[in-house]
């Protein structure tokens, strides 16, 4: 299916919805509130059976940036080859998106993984803990405003000498 | 023609103890990173540790006697360092391999451990990003001198290392360092003021 039939398609259903298009790489962006209705209606009506990459980014002092937070998921349609990139932003304190696992099970660790680093929610995820950092562990470290040598974790930690090993 | 053997021999027991020590140590490969290909290569044919004694890699720690910390150590997995330490029996010696093991390397982030001296005892240093299997080699024969000089029957050289010789921790965490994407002025590794 060409993608300006599923643009068609989309734009037909949710109101503003921008895409965009370079060479093969296709991106929608929506707001969280229809996130979850285009990603249904992409796997169920246009046969995008393959979540391939979940993932987000922190804008914070990022130059002409207007959101905080953006969450990218990669698509894929396994019989036909087409990708699409679906693309939301967030700000705080409305940290939270609908989890995209009862659309696809791969949803599950990705989701966990944005939510240890960045600390955006997923509402419906049936497990969201951290999945990289310990479960001790405060903060969200991929965030821009945390400090990039951490705040003493890395050293917080018994010594062992000589004398009691 | 028979060979002179005489019929008995007088001789130190540290001595003893040191060259059977120093000539057949058993290696731990706490291989993290790439480090650990080239720990592999130095166990392989080509370069082949057997010839100094050292080739029974063990992955148990109960049965080895020298640590090769071969990769950064994260913070995650620094307690898991530890408590293979504590398993190993005495005497056991420990190698810092690659610069990551030894000083955190270019990994200066939240995550990684800034050298394993910091919280284990480490007997030898090697540099490099990774170090050739030479200069493993040569570590493993700078130690192997080390135990010759410096080791006892009862271990009592340890006893003398009570004290944490490694550097402490930093005291100056930068807490508000906000780098801009491309803004390569701030994004330095060590601060200035």
């Amino acid at each position: 299916m060409p993608f300006d039939t599923i643009i068609t398609a989309l734009k037909g259903r949710f109101a503003d919805l921008a895409t965009s298009e370079f060479r093969d790489n296709r991106r929608v962006v929506v707001a969280p509130a229809q996130l979850f209705d285009v990603l249904k209606s992409l796997q169920e009506e246009h046969g995008f059976d393959l979540l391939f990459e979940m993932t987000a980014a922190d804008y914070l002092k990022y130059p002409n940036a207007v959101d905080r937070f953006g969450v990218v998921y990669g698509l894929l349609n396994t019989v036909t080859g087409e990708r699409v990139f679906v693309k939301t932003v967030l700000n705080e304190p409305d940290l939270t998106l609908p989890s995209a696992f009862s659309l696809w099970k791969g949803a599950d660790w990705l989701e966990r993984e944005i939510y240890d680093m960045y600390g955006i929610l997923f509402d419906g995820h049936p497990d969201l803990r951290r999945i990289l950092m310990p479960e001790a562990f405060a903060g969200h470290p991929l965030r821009k405003d945390y400090p990039l040598r951490g705040r003493g974790e890395r050293h917080n930690f018994p010594v062992i000498t000589r004398a009691n090993s | 023609m028979a060979l002179a053997i005489p019929d008995f021999m007088l001789a130190k027991l540290d001595p003893l103890a040191n060259w059977v020590r120093a000539n057949s140590l058993w290696p731990m490969p706490f291989a993290t990173a790439c480090c650990g290909i080239e720990l592999m290569a130095t166990g392989a044919s080509k370069h082949d540790i057997a010839r100094f004694g050292a080739e029974v890699m063990r992955f148990s720690p109960r049965q080895c006697d020298l640590m090769i910390v071969a990769g950064r150590v994260v913070m995650k997995m620094l307690p898991v360092l530890q408590r293979i330490w504590m398993q190993m029996p005495e005497p056991k010696w420990c190698i810092s391999m690659g610069a990551c093991a030894s000083s955190g390397g270019v990994f200066d982030t939240y995550a990684v451990v800034q050298g394993v001296d910091r919280f284990i005892p480490v007997d030898m240093y090697v540099p490099g990003c990774p170090p050739r299997p030479e200069q493993l080699i040569q570590s493993i024969l700078d130690l192997q001198d080390k135990i010759r000089a410096s080791g006892t029957l009862q271990g009592t050289e340890f006893e003398q290392r009570i004290e944490h010789q490694g550097p402490l921790p930093n005291a100056d965490v930068p807490a508000d360092v906000v780098t801009a994407p491309g803004d390569y002025k701030k994004s330095r590794r060590v601060s200035l003021n």
